[in-house]
């Protein structure tokens, strides 16, 4: 399901964290309606990468370009990042005490529809909304009236991503290990969640160390780094072989 | 309730966060600069008092000459010293003080207060809530007199008790804050000028609540105000009580004492949303915010509780007290201060346990951002005649940015080996990663940082009647303005 359409170009990206080198010369091209799996080991630069390119300003790019529906990234915050269609699910969400999930979900939406040139929405209208997506992935009422992320197990913060990502519906999603530490109902319901959400006019950046997820989301693409590079792309077929051979071959060649 | 603008006035202050900055250009009639017993006379006679209250204020200032170079110094704040023949102890902004209705207030004044987001007149007025609006040293106006007349609750301005309920105020002022009780005490005993004088009557819920608005308009003035309030047997009363001051690059005193007495079965509920102006983003002028507020639980089961949010004033000094001297009475202390920029606050409260299975609760958030420092400091006293009394005490501090600062300096005497008491503290960041979150899910910086600093302080506003609670928030958002980024 591929148009021309490129949403994501990121080009010859050189980046840093604490004063170290992670990403070497890193080069990925997404097309609107791709799917596109990200493994690698433990430390290879897939998180830095995710932070990246949603702005986190710990992260420093200190060379290459960023292109995203056709404009550069780099020169804009984290919030006009998100307006502008890019999503990351986070490897390991944040609590926000006290804050509560209703608010924090209005709060995000009504900002990114006024940054669009749309009005906020009636609370009657959000409520319908967000009941509809919390069904779709399984979240209770009573979830919703807890704060953000606050005391949610591992298995809750990850499908809180998920119910995020359904709401916000982005261009870009950025899924960093969203899979890792799910029972296999959990990860049916967030794989439900990934496909539900994947169609033509939008893509998605699915990190993940497992090909367990692969069974349920398909990919177009599988992409392996190592060392904050890419150093294999291909399709489903790579991800089976990783599994069976890991990653040492790669990293010795 | 209606009074969504009762703090967030809408006009802007240029180059300032601070809107409510502007002065208006009445016609004062001030006393001049200084203190002496001519002043205290001036101020006693001006207000056509009874003998034995200007007997009383000077015995007062007689008391604060003699401790005059004793200022307190044990707080953790510093300031210049201040010097007190410097201000102006009495100004009225209209020449026709105290109206008996409000065809009588100064139309100016009511325009000024409409200003100010609170409406005065008939047509306009706050619904259920009665204000009595005080402007420097004297107060402009009373609304929904007559529904408190049906209800027979008593809701004026001291001076105004003063001439009508003397045996009431005779009885009762100096009562829970002695004019002896601490420096700044002592001045207000001598020289206050306003405030508001609340009585409900025994079996009476105050139909309304009831609010006062303080505000300091004059260069140089400080402003004395001095509240009573007292809730007769089995009576209910909810009273709030907003405040802000002119953009100064002088600062301005305010040192105020509000007594509360509850007689048995009866309660009071005050909260307080502090918005004296802060001083600029360098530290320039603001209010000297030193206030003694103390309650008294007189009867048995009654009940006390203080919330306050704190966003004003360059320097905060206050401790907003209960006596439990009823058995089973109560105590409450909620509070959130915030301070930003170079902003200082020494606040907390104490809770003096005298009767059987009294019981207090004090909950205190402090947030400090910019270099602003803020110091919690409470006591915790059973007395031993308080059999099984208990306390539970929560401080949390919230920092903004690593070059703030947060203190908690609790004090606990026990005196009677029954008492259960319980203290919880914890310090936290406003962390760069919940920032980062937020700001991914398309929430603007300042925004994501309200947002946290919100829910950090959700416990307390709570307990602020439901308007309020609105009212404190944004005044947060405009008190944090600038605090990250
Ligand atoms: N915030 C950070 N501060 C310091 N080092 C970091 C930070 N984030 C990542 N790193 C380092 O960067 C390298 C790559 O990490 P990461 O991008 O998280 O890898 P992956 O997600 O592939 O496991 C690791 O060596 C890690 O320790
Ligand atoms: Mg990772």
């Amino acid at each position: 399901m591929t148009n021309n359409k490129i949403i994501l170009e990121i080009k010859n990206l050189n980046a840093s964290v604490a004063n170290t080198q992670i990403l070497k010369d890193f080069n990925l091209t997404i097309n609107m309606g791709e799917k596109h799996t990200l493994m690698g080991p433990n430390g290879s630069g897939k998180s830095t990468l995710a932070n990246i390119l949603a702005g986190n300003p710990e992260y420093i790019v200190d060379s290459g370009e960023i292109n995203f529906l056709g404009q550069t990234l780099l020169d804009k915050a984290p919030e006009i990042r998100a307006c502008l269609g890019l999503f990351l699910a986070f490897q390991y969400p944040v609590e926000l005490p006290g804050v509560r999930m209703w608010q924090f979900l209005k709060s995000s939406l009504d900002s990114q529809r006024e940054y669009n040139g749309k009005d906020p929405l009636s609370t009657k209208d959000f409520d319908s909304i967000l009941n509809e997506c919390a069904e779709k992935v399984d979240i209770s009422q009573d979830f919703l009236k807890r704060n953000v992320n606050e005391g949610f197990s591992g298995g809750e913060k990850k499908r809180n991503e998920i119910l995020q990502l359904t709401l916000i519906n982005p261009k870009l999603a950025i899924l960093d290990e969203t899979d890792s530490g799910l029972d296999i109902d959990a990860l049916k319901i967030v794989s439900n969640g990934i496909e539900n959400f994947s169609s033509p006019n939008n893509s998605v950046l699915l990190v993940t160390h497992y090909q367990r997820i692969l069974n349920y989301v398909k990919p177009d693409y599988v992409h392996v780094m190592i060392d904050g590079k890419i150093v294999k792309s291909g399709d489903k077929s790579l991800a089976l072989e990783l599994e069976k051979k890991g990653y040492d071959w790669l990293s010795k060649k | 309730m209606n009074n969504k603008n009762v703090i967030s006035r809408n006009t802007k202050l240029e180059d300032n966060n601070y809107k409510w900055g502007f002065d208006f250009n009445f016609n004062p009639d001030n006393a001049p600069k200084g203190l002496s017993e001519d002043i205290v006379k001036l101020i006693s006679k001006k207000k056509n008092e009874p003998k034995w209250l200007l007997d009383w204020r000077l015995k007062s200032l007689n008391l604060w000459f003699k401790n005059e170079d004793n200022e307190p110094e044990w707080a953790n704040i510093k300031f210049p010293k201040i010097d007190f023949q410097d201000i102006r102890y009495y100004s009225s902004p209209t020449n026709k003080p105290n109206p008996k209705s409000l065809d009588e207030v100064d139309p100016e004044m009511l325009k000024a207060f409409s200003k100010l987001g609170i409406p005065l007149e008939e047509q306009k007025k706050l619904s259920g809530v009665a204000v009595d609006a005080i402007m420097d040293s004297v107060s402009v106006a009373t609304t929904y007199q007559k529904q408190l007349e049906d209800a027979g609750v008593i809701f004026c301005p001291i001076s105004e008790a003063v001439q009508k309920y003397p045996e009431l105020v005779q009885k009762y002022l100096g009562s829970v804050v002695p004019y002896s009780d601490n420096f700044y005490a002592t001045l207000n005993s001598a020289v206050f000028t306003d405030g508001s004088f609340i009585y409900v009557p025994p079996g009476v819920r105050c139909p309304v609540e009831l609010m006062t608005y303080f505000r300091i308009n004059e260069l140089d003035t400080g402003q004395f105000e001095r509240t009573l309030i007292i809730a007769d047997k089995g009576s209910y009363v909810s009273y709030l009580e907003g405040c802000t001051a002119p953009f100064r690059k002088t600062n301005q005193l305010h040192a105020a004492v509000v007594e509360l007495i509850a007689l048995e079965d009866a309660e009071i509920k005050y909260s307080t949303l502090q918005n004296w102006f802060p001083g600029d983003k360098n530290g320039i002028g603001g209010v000297y915010n030193f206030v003694t507020k103390r309650g008294k639980c007189a009867g048995k089961n009654s009940k006390i509780s203080w919330t306050q949010v704190e966003t004003g004033s360059a320097i905060t000094w206050k401790y907003p007290s209960v006596i439990l001297q009823g058995d089973n009475s109560i105590g409450e202390f909620y509070s959130v201060a915030l301070v930003n920029n170079f902003q200082q606050a020494d606040t907390g409260t104490k809770m003096i346990h005298i009767g059987k299975n009294t019981k207090s609760t004090i909950i205190a958030k402090g947030i400090s951002a910019g270099k602003a420092n803020s110091t919690y400091r409470g006591m915790v006293k059973i007395l031993p005649s308080a059999k099984n009394a208990r306390n539970f005490t929560q401080c949390d501090s919230l920092l903004i940015g690593d070059k703030c600062g947060a203190h908690t300096i609790p004090y606990i005497e026990v005196k009677n080996p029954t008492a259960q008491l319980e203290h919880e503290a914890t310090t936290s960041k406003v962390s760069d990663n919940q920032l980062f979150y937020t700001q991914q899910r398309g929430i603007s910086l300042e925004d994501a940082n309200y947002m946290i600093v919100n829910g950090f302080c959700k416990g307390i506003f709570k307990e602020l009647p439901f308007e309020f609670a609105i009212e404190a928030s944004q005044l947060l958002r405009v008190s944090l303005e600038g605090a990250v980024g």
